[in-house]
């Protein structure tokens, strides 16, 4: 299982490539797919690299990224 | 969002999401231009501090004229400049709100500068967020109060002369040396440590506000990939090579009671 | 209080606070220092709030927040002052945000100087500040009539959602009179704002705004504005009408001009003139109506004002030549006297 999963609302990613940049993982890159506005939509090209750290939640000028981390058995949901 | 969040596979649990004072409304701003991040951590301010159902925001002119479309909070549009002048009437008159503008350098530091300097000399008990990205976006890329010197804009081609139009204004600089605010101070949003440093300060701004304590202003210094004809990621490497050589990150005035 | 002697300026500030003001902020400026300092004294003991802001821009713009907020707020100023104040009326007219706006005119352009005028009449009824819109505009004639115009300008900028503004002079401000001061209205009875900014708790957000993008939404908020308007022009024309049954020479004159118009009626009555005085209250929306119908049966319609013939030009598009037109003003401050006046009536009327 992956330890962490980020997913990218294609809609409001306007493909800037910062979160590529960010990632100290190499984990996200452009999918070469295109949104109804036009722009190239980044993806985990790498998944399984992903810890779930959010750094690139964290410098998404959109805030189009939702970032989800696996959670050791009986932990709670965080707020 | 909420349709892709059943996408997710058992066992994982959010961690990072929209702040919920965040509208659906999509950002009306370039790709990579720091504004985005900086409305999200007000977002993130007022969901943490439970002020939504008090806050009014005070949006300006400029790239951030459509601010009041991407908050759950009311809003007021201000004319070019005068963002503190409304914020202080607003404030003044219902003392309860949580009341924020939200301003570029163009807006706060060149035709707002008066309204500016004479809210945070008097104290206002309101925040301002001060989005410094040396140009002015809206119009087209031209020479800011902040423009560093030697940087071209389309209103000075050659780059920034600092005989013909001065030195880049250093707003907190100069708040900092009045007695009226409590808290002025300097950040950055170009990496994911300096983006939590930002939002210290903006919670910091506004819990000042609700305890009363006075006027607080953070300044963020940002970048405009759009008009610095910049790559986002060139642009936001700007920011830490250039832009914070004239503009050194940091508290300039912390009044502690 | 009942009667009491006071000063144009005073009656102003003391009659705004019974109308329920809650926020006022201005610069100060010459000729309407006294109203000002009213304010300063008397606003926070009776549980408003005094700002004495950095500029006139500023003040408009508090004003502008404090409206926003949904409170009664009001500033004044005078000429100078009031020019610097036109872009955030312009703001809030097309924010739809009511508020209260004092001119105590002055001799201008320019600097100019501190002595009664009526040159801002085109800025006040005509606009003033970019875009289409329109301010109320009342002038009183009397220091008790100012009281009672605040507490009327108050009243119909709520209900209208339409900026009010009182448009007097040095003269008035300055003026010492009895005045029957009316009670303070009943908060209760302020209308309620359900688009004020009161925090957005069980409804969706209040937006206060003058801006939008896209054109046809822009038009139709323009078109509300007008429909406002027309509904104002409709309803609130206010005039008075001094010997007009079986006048000749039919006076226009507003403000304090229209005090000293009165005189003038009075002693060419007693000459054997047969003159009469319509004295614009409303200034906007204009008495073009009952002008017009005056105009029908007088031959002579003669305009005196302090200033070089501004609302000469409304007084034209009201007669549009049912009788002759002619004009008497002053410029620079200068007040004629009741008997310049007089002389310049006998021009008009064979003898």
């Amino acid at each position: 299982m992956l330890k962490g999963l980020v997913v990218i609302d294609r809609e409001r990613c306007k493909g800037c490539g910062l979160c590529i940049e960010s990632c100290p993982f190499g984990v996200l890159g452009f999918s070469g797919e295109y949104n109804s506005s036009g722009y190239n939509v980044a993806t985990m090209v790498q998944p399984e690299k992903c810890t779930g750290c959010a750094i690139c939640a964290q410098g998404c000028p959109d805030v189009a990224i939702e970032v989800y981390r696996l959670q050791p058995q009986g932990a709670k949901e965080a707020a | 969002m909420s349709q892709l969040s059943t996408q997710i596979p058992e066992g994982y649990v959010k961690v990072f999401s929209r702040p919920r004072s965040l509208s659906d409304a999509k950002y009306t701003y370039c790709p990579g231009c720091h504004h985005g991040i900086i409305g999200r951590l007000i977002a993130e301010a007022i969901d943490e501090l439970g002020i939504q159902e008090r806050a009014v925001g005070v949006a300006p002119v400029g790239c951030a004229v459509f601010l009041f479309r991407f908050y759950n909070v009311d809003f007021v549009q201000a004319a070019h400049g005068r963002a503190c002048a409304v914020a202080t009437g607003l404030k003044r008159a219902s003392p309860n709100l949580i009341v924020f503008t939200y301003q570029g350098d163009g807006d706060l530091a060149a035709i707002g500068t008066a309204e500016t300097v004479h809210a945070a000399n008097r104290g206002e008990n309101f925040t301002v967020i001060f989005v410094n990205n040396q140009i002015y976006g809206m119009t087209g890329g031209e020479m800011a109060p902040t423009t560093l010197p030697g940087q071209r804009t389309v209103t000075c081609p050659e780059g920034r002369d600092v005989k013909l139009t001065g030195h880049p204004l250093k707003v907190s600089e100069m708040l900092a040396q009045l007695d009226g605010p409590v808290y002025i101070t300097r950040q950055a949003v170009y990496d994911a440590r300096h983006i939590q440093m930002a939002k210290k300060a903006i919670l910091k701004a506004f819990r000042n506000q609700a305890e009363g304590k006075g006027f607080s202003l953070v300044e963020i210094v940002a970048d405009c990939p759009t008009n610095f004809q910049m790559s986002p990621v060139e642009a936001n490497r700007w920011v830490v090579e250039k832009a914070l050589q004239y503009f050194p990150l940091g508290d300039l005035k912390v009044k502690e009671d | 209080m009942s009667r009491v002697l006071m000063r144009g300026n005073e009656a102003i500030a003391e009659a705004a606070i019974r109308a329920g003001l809650k926020c006022y902020f201005s610069y100060p400026i010459t000729p309407q220092g006294e109203l000002v300092e009213y304010m300063a004294r008397e606003l926070p003991k009776r549980g408003g709030v005094f700002l004495q802001a950095e500029s006139e821009v500023a003040a408009i713009n508090m004003v502008y927040g404090a409206a926003a907020a949904g409170v009664r707020t009001m500033t004044s100023s005078s000429s100078p002052g009031n020019s610097l104040k036109q872009e955030g009326i312009s703001y809030l007219a097309g924010a739809r945000l009511p508020a209260v706006i004092v001119n105590v005119m002055r001799g201008g352009p320019g600097l100019g100087n501190i002595a009664p005028a009526q040159g801002d009449y085109f800025q006040a009824t005509k606009g003033g500040g970019h875009g289409d819109y329109r301010l109320i505009v009342l002038a009183p004639s009397t220091v008790p009539e100012a009281a009672q115009l605040v507490m009327l300008a108050f009243d119909l900028s709520d209900r209208y959602r339409v900026p009010a503004m009182i448009l007097t002079d040095g003269m008035l401000g300055q003026m010492m009179e009895p005045v029957e001061l009316p009670p303070p209205v009943d908060e209760a009875t302020i209308p309620e704002k359900p688009w004020a900014l009161t925090g957005a708790k069980g409804r969706p957000p209040n937006v206060v705004r003058s801006f939008e993008l896209e054109p046809r939404k822009l038009k139709e908020m323009n078109l509300v504005l007008q429909e406002t308007y027309r509904e104002i022009e409709e309803n609130e024309v206010r005039w008075e009408e001094v010997e007009t049954e079986d006048a000749e020479i039919l006076l226009v004159a507003h403000g304090t001009v229209g005090r000293i118009v009165k005189t003038v009626v009075r002693q060419a009555r007693k000459e054997g003139i047969k003159a009469g005085l319509l004295r614009p209250i409303s200034l906007w929306p204009f008495p073009y109506g009952p002008l017009r119908r005056l105009a029908e049966r007088v031959p002579t319609v003669l305009t005196v004002e302090l200033s070089a013939g501004q609302m000469w030009e409304d007084v034209r598009l009201a007669v549009e030549g049912r009788a002759k037109t002619p004009f008497f003003g002053e410029l620079g401050g200068v007040v004629p006297t009741p008997r310049e006046i007089l002389s310049e009536v006998k021009k008009h009327v064979p003898a």
